[in-house]
């Protein structure tokens, strides 16, 4: 239901004369080639084929401009062993325990606290905004709020009120992590909320009515009836968030400079790095196909993890 | 609101509760915004000896025509508008032509091969940027547009999306067509596009919306500064006088997202539906 299979039946193809059909399959064979063609070519060229060529290039010494060497598994090797490669894959896992979990929870509240009133269209605008901002002007805005010294307002504003020092969000090794999860979180949480108001409108009020004539509090009705209803919207959303927070790149690019602040480099910074300032392309592809295979890993965990805990009523 | 009245006082005190969590919220999520106008208006000596007062003094509007002079901004604007319009333009026309092979046309290793297609959404871009880069040098599309517009239309999500939209079509609307002798192409362009109007708008306003925030890839594949996108062009701005002009750099944010924050107020209810759809798959 998530993936929203709509399970429509076709007439069956006994229901024609065979000779007829085999013509209209013959011709329709064609007709499929042209129709798919645009998308399939482009699949081709544009991923298919990359992807193959990162491949290869994963197993090779180049710069782009001299010789190609082949090197076997050493990029793997080597990016394995770098420091700087494995402080880019914890990064990047912290980001995802940081944003997934939070984010997709405060979502979940809000929309179920939006879905019990009136004048939700209010909110949605407002919480909506930073999700059609672009992440270039995300950073900016955040930078200005999180800088540290006399420039950025919150850490300002909580020592001029508590007399409290923050940490230099920005600059600090550890905190930086957590400032970029907030951002996160803020420039997606309208997206989730949005996505969760529409799963829960789509819950029959007789099931909510039922559950209330059989005694169930609001907590009750939330726990067996409500979580269980949008469970595949909440599997969809968390395949979703988890890709993206294992590709976090535009925000950070511009909020930290992970050049910089080695706290903020993430696994497509270590690609880019590699791959645009060092011209390593060998190694680049390397790391960009370790991020390949963490994806594919972390989405068929959580594949297998849907099994026991999304509901499909059908 | 006369239903009010027979609310018991705690359900009412409870929705009071309710509404003060959920500005409190949006106190958060607007902040940013103001701020980011607030300093759009300050001069770099506010900026430096008083950053924190809350109201620019003076105002300083010139800020804004400072920004178009300092920039190549309107040629961004045109960039990123065109840009996106094509990637829609394109996106549309050829996920809708595959959706309709996938929806409608019995072939062999239809379904497999949709799988194959469902599944390449899980490559992320970044994987194959390298190669993509030393395919597209070859072609000489590196810091052309092309190198956006063209690999722009390849969206498997697109053709799953549209496709749950042509399976909802009536096939007797299909049927009929067939029987008055129209062909493949006639069916899809006469009864099957004007039937999915809905999702055709939802899919443009989400690749739209896409290709205007992108990234990742106008700034590997642009050099040129007159070819430069809004989002690339701010963040270069920003990194390399983001400290010294802050009120340019918000002036210039403030100018690539007041715009869209517009359009969005005005056709928000259908923007808002889209993204709820397309988070569903398509129901």
């Amino acid at each position: 239901m998530a993936v929203g299979v709509v399970t429509r039946t076709r007439p069956t193809p006994t229901a024609r004369p065979a000779r007829a059909q085999t013509r209209v399959r013959h011709r329709d064979g064609w007709w499929a080639v042209f129709f798919l063609a645009p998308q399939v070519l482009g699949l081709l060229v544009f991923l298919v084929f990359p992807l193959g060529f990162a491949v290869v290039l994963a197993f090779m010494k180049w710069d782009g401009l001299g010789e190609k060497t082949w090197v076997g598994f050493d990029n793997f090797a080597a990016q394995l062993a770098d420091p700087e490669f494995g402080t880019a894959l914890w990064n990047t896992v912290k980001l995802a325990f940081l944003t997934v979990p939070v984010g997709l929870g405060l979502a979940l509240l809000l929309a179920v606290a939006l879905n019990q009133i009136r004048g939700k269209t209010f909110y949605r605008v407002v919480y909506f905004m930073p999700v059609i901002t672009s992440s270039v002007a995300v950073a900016v805005m955040w930078q200005l709020i999180l800088a540290s010294g006399d420039f950025g307002i919150l850490n300002g504003v909580v020592r001029d009120l508590f007399g409290v020092t923050l940490p230099d969000w920005l600059d600090d090794r550890t905190w930086v992590i957590v400032a970029i999860a907030a951002v996160t979180i803020w420039s997606s949480l309208g997206l989730n909320v949005v996505i969760f108001l529409a799963g829960l409108q789509t819950i029959p009020p007789s099931l909510m009515e039922a559950a209330r004539i059989d005694g169930a509090g609001p907590v009750r009705a939330f726990l067996s009836v409500t979580l269980p209803m949008i469970s595949p919207t909440i599997f969809f959303s968390t395949v979703v968030a988890v890709i993206s927070s294992l590709q976090a790149f535009d925000q950070i690019y511009v909020l930290v400079n992970p050049a910089h602040n080695d706290g903020a480099r993430t696994i497509v910074y270590q690609v880019y790095e590699l791959g645009f300032q060092d011209f390593e392309f060998g190694m680049s592809s390397a790391a960009a196909l370790i991020l390949l295979v963490l994806t594919l890993l972390v989405t068929l965990v959580q594949f297998g993890a849907q099994k026991r805990f999304v509901h499909y009523d059908s | 609101m006369a239903a009010i009245s027979g609310i018991p006082l705690s359900r009412r005190l409870g929705r009071v509760a309710l509404h003060a969590v959920l500005i409190a919220g949006g106190a958060v999520m607007l902040f940013p915004f103001v701020w980011m106008l607030l300093t759009s208006f300050k001069g770099t000596p506010q900026m430096l000896n008083a950053p924190l007062d809350w109201l620019p003094h003076p105002w300083r509007p010139q800020n804004y025509p400072d920004v178009f002079s300092a920039l190549p901004f309107g040629q961004a604007y045109w960039n990123s508008f065109y840009i996106a319009i094509l990637n829609v333009v394109l996106t549309l026309f050829t996920s809708a032509m595959a959706a309709y092979a996938f929806a409608r046309i019995r072939f062999r290793g239809s379904g497999a091969l949709f799988v194959l297609f469902l599944a390449t959404q899980m490559v992320p871009a970044q994987t194959t940027i390298v190669p993509l880069y030393l395919m597209l040098a070859q072609f000489g599309w590196i810091d052309s547009h092309l190198s956006l517009i063209v690999p722009g239309f390849v969206n498997p999500f697109a053709v799953f999306l549209l496709r749950q939209f042509i399976r909802a079509v009536p096939i007797e609307l299909e049927e009929a067509a067939r029987i008055d002798g129209a062909g493949r192409w006639t069916i899809f362009w006469r009864i099957v596009l004007p039937n999915i109007r809905p999702g055709m708008g939802a899919l443009g306003i989400i690749v739209f919306l896409a290709s205007w925030n992108s990234f990742f890839f106008p700034l590997i594949f642009l050099n040129s500064p007159e070819l430069a996108t809004v989002p690339l062009l701010i963040s270069q701005f920003a990194r390399q006088h983001g400290a010294v002009d802050y009120g340019l750099t918000l002036a210039a944010s403030a100018i690539s997202v007041v715009p869209m924050l517009i359009a969005f107020l005005i056709g928000q209810r259908r923007i808002l539906n889209s993204m709820a759809m397309s988070g569903l798959g398509g129901r």
